[in-house]
């Protein structure tokens, strides 16, 4: 798999007298896959996100993203060509005061041409369920639809890869399902990468890859499963773990082990049905 | 409480008005208000004011919301007119009382100048309530683009104003936040002397503006985040046509400054 952002021994802290919120930090992301970052509030993965595309400087060591090391000026519109970000709060990043002036706005940025613009801008809005609220005013939308309007900004721009800091952290349940379901459509349609910083432990469930991070430092990297099953590890940061894991792991823990680690209800369903089956023969 | 105010909001639709082009109507919009001015009797500001109610007519806003939007003003244009009552002393006297005096004259002009600012506000609003946001800043960055041989920034000027627009309405939403929020913790907004509810309001900004800064900062990440550099070698997606509705929006004002003027003429003026 093609490398697309390295970090290497990459620290951070905000000031001087401060101290550093990312320590020696080492890690790549590859193309095409699903990365989930997961650490509770302070945990240095917002720093993280931001270093990735030249909105922060590493204070030591270097952000190389598609090819272009961060620190250099000269590299910033090449870098944010490749990647979009989205930031938690849905009103202040919305420019326009229409949602599909607002998508348009990156690509008129880039130069690009009209007609093009265009195109791209209905695209867009159709691939994240938004084009019939195209010519809708922003503050009118649900904190959903905006966060939807403002993947589709990203989207527009065809930037191969998107970092998304928290989009979910302020919208209700329905609202993170729509953006979860964007996303996921993004990755399946589109093949773009994908970097979710959250703390909603659901959300990486159906990542490719999850990194927990503790301290401006990684503490676990590896698929949903592998990192899910430390159960004890994770509760020991101060995250918790997926309501169907937990729930079987208090089970297990009072005797009743439905085994498997089911991270979704549907799977604990399925796990809790081969159970009463093994146990009913 | 807030939230009532519709002055210099946008209500979409597909009506002749909507349909014109925002640079047309910006400066038909001004033609209007100065023909407002040149009125010179009831004649001519009659024909105006048909012209004023066939134009509303034509933009199909609901009358309601119309009649909704003015109310804050009357008191406005009650006090000009008792004003203007006062000033005007020529004429036949119909009423005198210590430094008061009527005449027919104050009369006919107070009614005539309340008219006219009516009208004025009718108009200008209608501006914004036809025209997108988006298209009223496209159109006056086009408009101001000549400034930019003086080396004025005209898009940086209609980059402000978009997102001065765009927030308008976030921080109404959050004003009617913070104050419920310090009415829940017994801050008293509704009474005592003006300088108390003044003092009252204190409370209200400094929220207000700590979290405008912060928004501020947000916004210009996620804008440098999608690539703004300033409006160097930016395009647009939207595109400014002229069609045959702003050909005779702009050929019927003509002849209507021209009937004003004629009426000017052939009546006995007002003032």
């Amino acid at each position: 798999m093609n490398k697309i952002i390295e970090f290497k021994n990459v620290s951070f802290s905000y000031s001087d007298e401060e101290e550093r919120v990312l320590k020696n930090l080492s890690l790549d992301f590859y193309e095409g896959q699903f990365t989930c970052v997961l650490g509770h509030n302070g945990s240095g993965k917002s720093t993280m996100a931001k270093l990735i595309n030249a909105l922060l400087i590493p204070t030591e060591g270097s952000v190389i993203s598609f090819g272009f090391d961060t620190a250099d000026e000269k590299n910033e519109t090449d870098i944010r060509r490749n990647i979009g970000m989205v930031f938690q709060n849905p009103d202040n990043q919305i420019v326009a005061t229409i949602v599909e002036d607002d998508v348009a706005f990156g690509p008129e940025n880039l130069g690009i041409e009209r007609s093009e613009i265009r195109q791209r801008v209905d695209e867009a809005l159709k691939l994240v369920d938004m084009y019939e609220y195209r010519r809708h005013e922003p503050h009118r939308l649900s904190g959903g639809q905006k966060q939807r309007v403002a993947i589709a900004g990203i989207i527009a721009m065809q930037t191969r890869c998107i970092v998304l800091d928290e989009p979910t952290a302020m919208l209700d349940p329905k609202g993170r399902r729509e953006v979860m379901n964007a996303l996921m459509k993004l990755k399946e349609d589109l093949g773009i990468s994908i970097i979710l910083v959250t703390h909603f432990m659901d959300e990486a469930v159906n990542a490719d890859r999850v990194i927990v991070m503790n301290d401006g430092e990684v503490c676990v990297d590896g698929t949903p499963r592998e990192v899910f099953t430390k159960v004890d590890l994770l509760k020991s940061i101060g995250l918790a773990v997926p309501k169907p894991l937990e729930l079987a792991e208090a089970l297990r823990k009072s005797g009743v082990d439905i085994g498997g680690t089911p991270l979704t209800s549907q799977e604990f369903v399925n796990e809790y049905k081969k159970f009463t089956e093994t146990r009913g023969q | 409480m807030i939230k009532d105010i519709t002055i210099g909001q946008y209500f979409p639709g597909k009506s002749f008005i909507h349909n014109l082009d925002a640079r047309f109507k910006i400066i038909l919009t001004v033609a209007f208000l100065v023909l407002v001015f040149l009125c010179k009797n009831f004649w001519a500001l009659g024909v105006v004011w048909v012209f004023g109610v066939v134009i509303y007519l034509l933009s199909r806003l609901p009358v309601k919301l119309i009649l909704k939007s003015f109310k804050p003003l009357i008191p406005i244009i009650l006090l000009t007119t008792v004003l203007q009552l006062h000033y005007i002393n020529d004429g036949n006297v119909l009423f005198e009382w210590r430094f008061i005096l009527i005449t027919d004259k104050g009369i006919f002009t107070a009614i005539f100048i309340a008219a006219r600012i009516l009208l004025l506000l009718l108009v200008s609003s209608l501006l914004t309530y036809t025209t997108a946001p988006t298209d009223l800043t496209d159109a006056i960055e086009k408009l101001l683009s000549p400034l930019k041989i003086f080396k004025i920034e005209v898009h940086t000027f209609a980059m402000m104003m978009t997102i001065a627009l765009r927030f308008i309405p976030t921080l109404i939403d959050e004003i009617d936040r913070i104050m419920s929020a310090q009415k829940a913790r017994g801050a008293d907004f509704e009474s005592g002397n003006l300088i108390n509810r003044i003092k009252a309001l204190l409370p209200i900004f400094v929220p207000l503006f700590i979290s405008a800064f912060k928004r501020a900062i947000e916004l210009a990440d996620a804008m440098s985040c999608r690539c703004y550099t300033g409006g160097d070698n930016r395009t647009r997606m939207r595109q400014m046509k002229i069609s045959w509705r702003d050909i005779i929006a702009s050929v019927v004002t003509v002849l209507i400054i021209g009937g004003v003027m004629a009426l000017n003429i052939l009546f006995e003026n007002l003032i």
